[in-house]
């Protein structure tokens, strides 16, 4: 009796060279100087981060820089306990979705420096930059975000970014 | 106009975590010959072939639909795929059955499929890209934050999640084709269950199923030879929304709201709580039931988890939602949306067998995916339109 074969792992990889464009390349290059570069859309005023060059609800080009703050706030959020191939951290963490002040369209991101049962809706949180020398074209330059201590925002401030 | 279009037969495979007895081809070919068989219809019957399923990153076959050609008899004849993401089920069949309505062919078969056990789910919608740290784990982690804003801007009890789980586990029991058969399951226990993206439980996500789904759509002048009668198609219509904008709502998204106004006004449906007897929608994490009621216009904005709650959408309640057991008791993800509108027209049929809704006349099959980008949907009855 030989025993059945059902399948054999052949496991696959992916690099690839992404071609950034030109909104994206000074939003990654405002990273490498410590900053959070966004865009405004001329049209209704909504500032994107990243910006993507274009804003997907009038339909023109966003040319506009504007630097944004590094606070924020936690519109809403996910405890991860589940630990996946990839993950960059050890779980459990928080990811949650960080509205930068001036931005109109939040951020993910990690969320660390807090106990995850103490994580809220509204909570204000600040960026957590690597050292000046770390600094590179890539949101890893951002280690993560944490409370900033102030008191919360009200849920009526951030409940259309939901 | 355009031209009526039946569904005359209607297959699915058994479905489980792993179907190591089939290939991917073998797997798709069990719900094809049983689509088939109840059209009392041959391969050589057909005249165009249509097949969707998750993205290609999922098992690691680059477009699968070449290999699967001979295997669904599409030697000589039009094959295509469709990519809408986790709603690809439900589009591969609105883009089957428009070559009908559209009076290019007579008789078309559509299959999707998803083989999980031979994919890495997980890693797959775990993306490494250059915007974003790797912290999005699968589609829970995308999910779950939409669910925690939910449940703030409705007040909703936080057991609604639970009940859901409970009764399309529960309804899953009269589905012999459903992935989780769970005799003993209560609410305890699904309240027990670890939580893995909270505010999602284990007990309240989908299982990793592999399985495929079948239909054979035809014209009118095709469904008069079929042996049993047909489902027919009474609207269907797919909507698409940016993956992101300002001010996007994820709770209830508009592509989903203006999806869902376009079909009832196909139908002629002013009130769908009432006008509607069945409903299969496509809900992966319990809390997607509440949230789609409220985008599909059965209930007012931050209400529907009252209709879970009074026991409207159980088996015996006003508007049955998931008799099969749904997305929460069988996933393979490509054919998920399939499942929803095969099992829609299946009640119209009069063919669900122990998971039947009385008398069901009009029912609504639901799918949506890319992060809530892409709705599709449709509503048979058991009358031509
Ligand atoms: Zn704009």
């Amino acid at each position: 009796m030989s025993e059945q074969v059902y399948g054999i792992k052949v496991p696959i990889r992916l690099d690839y060279t992404y071609v950034v464009g030109t909104a994206p390349a000074r939003f990654l290059r405002g990273l490498a100087q410590g900053k959070i570069v966004g865009q405004r859309c001329p049209s209704c005023a909504k500032v994107y981060v990243p910006p993507r060059g274009s804003c997907p609800t009038c339909g023109v080009p966003t040319r506009d820089d504007v630097a944004l703050s590094d606070k924020g706030i936690v519109t809403t959020f996910c405890v991860v306990n589940i630990p996946f191939a990839g993950s960059a951290v050890k779980a459990p963490y928080v990811s949650a979705s960080v509205l930068l002040d001036g931005a109109d369209i939040p951020l993910f991101h990690l969320l660390q420096e807090v106990a995850t049962e103490d994580v809220r809706m509204g909570m204000r949180v600040e960026a957590v930059w690597v050292p000046n020398d770390e600094l590179q074209p890539s949101m890893n330059s951002i280690r993560y975000f944490r409370p900033t201590g102030e008191p919360d925002a009200p849920f009526e401030s951030f409940k259309e970014h939901l | 106009m355009a031209n009526p279009c039946a569904i005359a037969g209607i297959g699915q495979t058994r479905h489980a975590s792993q179907r190591a007895d089939v290939s991917i081809a073998g797997l798709v070919r069990e719900a094809a010959l049983r689509a088939l068989e109840d059209a009392a219809l041959t391969f050589a019957d057909i005249d165009a072939v249509v097949i969707g399923k998750a993205p290609d990153m999922f098992e690691g076959v680059m477009m699968p639909e070449l290999m699967l050609a001979d295997a669904l008899g599409a030697a000589g004849k039009p094959m295509l795929r469709v990519h809408t993401a986790g709603s690809v089920g439900g589009s591969t069949a609105l883009v089957a059955a428009s070559l009908v309505q559209a009076g290019i062919h007579e008789r078309v078969l559509t299959v999707a499929f998803e083989k999980q056990s031979e994919s890495d789910a997980m890693w797959a919608l775990a993306p490494k890209i250059p915007f974003q740290p790797t912290v999005v784990a699968g589609a829970g982690g995308y999910f779950a934050p939409h669910i925690r804003a939910y449940i703030r801007r409705s007040g909703a009890p936080l057991d609604i999640g639970m009940r859901v789980a409970l009764k399309d586990r529960l309804n899953a029991l009269r589905n012999p084709y459903a992935h989780l058969h769970q005799e003993d399951i209560t609410l305890e226990q699904i309240a027990q269950s670890p939580m893995l993206w909270d505010p999602i439980r284990y007990a309240e996500t989908c299982p990793s199923s592999d399985g495929a789904c079948a239909m054979v759509l035809v014209s009118e002048q095709a469904a008069r030879s079929a042996p049993h009668r047909p489902a027919w198609v009474h609207a269907s219509a797919m909507r698409s929304e940016p993956t992101m904008f300002a001010g996007r709502d994820q709770v209830n998204p508009r592509a989903g709201q203006e999806c869902a106004a376009a079909v009832y006004h196909q139908a002629g449906i002013t009130d769908p709580r009432r006008e509607i007897d069945a409903a299969e929608i496509y809900v992966p994490f319990s809390w997607y039931e509440p949230m789609w009621m409220e985008n599909l216009g059965f209930a007012p904005e931050g209400t529907g988890w009252r209709m879970t709650l009074e026991g409207a959408t159980a088996f015996d309640g006003d508007l049955p939602v998931n008799p099969s057991g749904g997305v929460l008791s069988s996933n393979p993800i490509g054919a998920s949306g399939m499942l929803r509108f095969a099992e829609a027209a299946m009640q119209v049929r009069g063919q669900a067998g122990e998971h039947q809704v009385d008398g069901a006349k009009r029912a609504l099959g639901h799918a949506y995916g890319g992060g809530s980008q892409f709705f599709a949907m449709w509503i048979v009855g058991s009358e031509k339109p």
